[in-house]
């Protein structure tokens, strides 16, 4: 807690952007070890006022990893220190996880203004959104201007994690996440920007034509559409260009803030729950119920009146 | 407790099937496995190492440039400041380089026809050493 000595160290080392110590404040709160709310308590304010935290999401296969290294690239050249955050599945077998995503931007592993960090679901969509949305500001705190968030989104429940960002690209490519385009209605509920990326393959036109049909406003359609070659690096000058852009927006119009209280409620909202998730489990142990239906149960475990539901 | 490694490749040579099995099969046995593919330096293996906070790092080669490869890496986790993390390694090794190895720093080495289980318990042993260390430092 607050005054811890090992804790105060952590924020020492990490705030002077010291890596191991930055490593080690994330897995303290991905393994939810006690010293993680002192921890996050103590991170510098200030810093995470002003990050931008970017959601990239899409189908796999789409080029968000790809993406990302080449959205690194162009901030490095703007000097910024950068956070990623790559999220994928854990198997739901073993609980396990192959994390690649480092691959596509090994081009920047010597360069320490580079953080990259890989995260697997766990199986618990909502203490994922807690450790990625604290590790987000860990990276933050330690001097990122920008972190990245890329996760594979094809379900609502990944969409959730979307919503830990203060601005969400939504990357899709020729012949990839089908899916994602058939639901073009709720496309703007989930993403400020379009990115139609592999622009050099056939078919891209076609589906930078389809997304144009999303946005009604020319103004939005010219303005929130991006396509790219990102293994070439093409279009995502512009790309990050658009994306400051509308960052301001969202500072000056209130949106950002609006956002990040929104994150701020879910994220306590999890955390809420993994906690008396806890409690539960350790009063179901003791307790003897009278009912023998589960959800009766329930109501007698948490002295509610199942009435009034 | 999840316990996170990150598995290598480094060399100019391009077989990663040794690397992706023992990949998929610590997956399969639980682990949260970074992989970081092939030609990698010593030097990209180490930050990864850091940036990813594991517990360890196997290292594959196939190539026989084990013996260089393998100290590199254990240097350049030193040189990143986690000269703690433990490294293991596999592939193409004889038998008579083993001993080498291991005074090289290398904590495990498992030679061609290692039984997976055996890896995989030395992975798990390897893991629960270090991050006992780590939770005795504070
Ligand atoms: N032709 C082409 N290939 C790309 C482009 N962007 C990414 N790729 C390739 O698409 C594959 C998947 O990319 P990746 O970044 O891993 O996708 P992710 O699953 O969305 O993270 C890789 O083989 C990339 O090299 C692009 O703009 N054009
Ligand atoms: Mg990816």
């Amino acid at each position: 807690m607050k005054g811890d000595p090992t804790v105060d160290r952590l924020l020492r080392h990490l705030h002077g952007g010291d890596p191991r110590a930055l490593a080690r404040a994330i897995t303290l709160v991905e393994d939810q070890q006690p010293e993680a709310a002192g921890l996050l308590a103590g991170l510098d304010q200030k810093r995470i006022e002003d990050v931008l935290v970017l959601g990239l999401t899409g189908p796999p296969g789409a080029g968000k990893s790809t993406l990302t290294g080449a959205l690194i690239t162009a901030l490095r050249k703007q000097k910024y220190r950068v956070g990623i955050i790559a999220i994928d599945p854990s198997s739901p077998i073993s609980g396990g996880a192959l994390l690649g995503d480092r691959i596509r931007m090994m081009e920047h592993a010597l360069d320490w203004e580079v953080v990259v960090r890989s995260m697997a679901t766990r199986g618990r969509l909502g203490g994922l959104c807690a450790s990625a949305g604290a590790a987000a500001r860990i990276m933050a705190a330690s001097g990122c201007r920008v972190v990245i968030l890329e996760t594979v989104g094809i379900g609502q429940s990944e969409m959730d994690i979307v919503r830990l960002a203060d601005l969400t690209a939504l990357v899709l490519a020729p012949g990839f996440g089908d899916d994602i385009q058939a639901m073009k209605a709720g496309i703007l509920e989930v993403a400020d920007l379009l990115v139609v990326n592999k622009a050099d393959q056939p078919g891209a036109g076609k589906l930078q034509l389809e997304m144009a049909t999303v946005f009604t406003d020319p103004k939005e359609r010219e303005e929130r559409i991006c396509a790219t070659v990102a293994n070439e690096g093409t279009g995502v000058a512009i790309l990050l260009d658009r994306i400051f852009t509308l960052e301001g927006e969202f500072r000056s119009n209130g949106q950002l803030h609006a956002r990040r209280k929104r994150s701020f409620q879910l994220e306590t909202l999890d955390w809420a729950v993994e906690i008396v998730k806890a409690d539960l489990r350790e009063k179901l142990k003791t307790t003897t119920f009278t009912s023998t239906e589960p959800r009766q149960a329930a109501m007698e475990m948490v002295s509610r009146s199942g009435e009034c539901i | 407790m999840k316990y996170r490694v990150l598995i290598g490749k480094p060399g100019l040579d391009g077989h990663d099937r040794g690397a992706k099995f023992i990949a998929r099969a610590l997956r399969d046995a639980g682990f949260e496995v970074i992989y970081t593919g092939i030609r990698r330096t010593p030097a990209e293996i180490a930050a990864a190492a850091v940036q990813e906070d594991v517990a360890a790092v196997g290292l594959s080669s196939m190539s026989g440039a084990h013996l260089r490869l393998f100290p590199a890496v254990v240097d350049a986790l030193a040189q990143a400041g986690a000269d703690d993390i433990p490294v293991l390694g596999g592939g193409i090794i004889p038998a008579e380089d083993v001993e080498t190895m291991r005074k090289a720093g290398i904590r495990e080495i498992f030679t061609p026809g290692t039984p997976v289980d055996t890896i995989i318990a030395a992975f798990t042993e390897a893991c629960k050493m270090q991050r006992d260390r780590e939770n005795n430092e504070g």
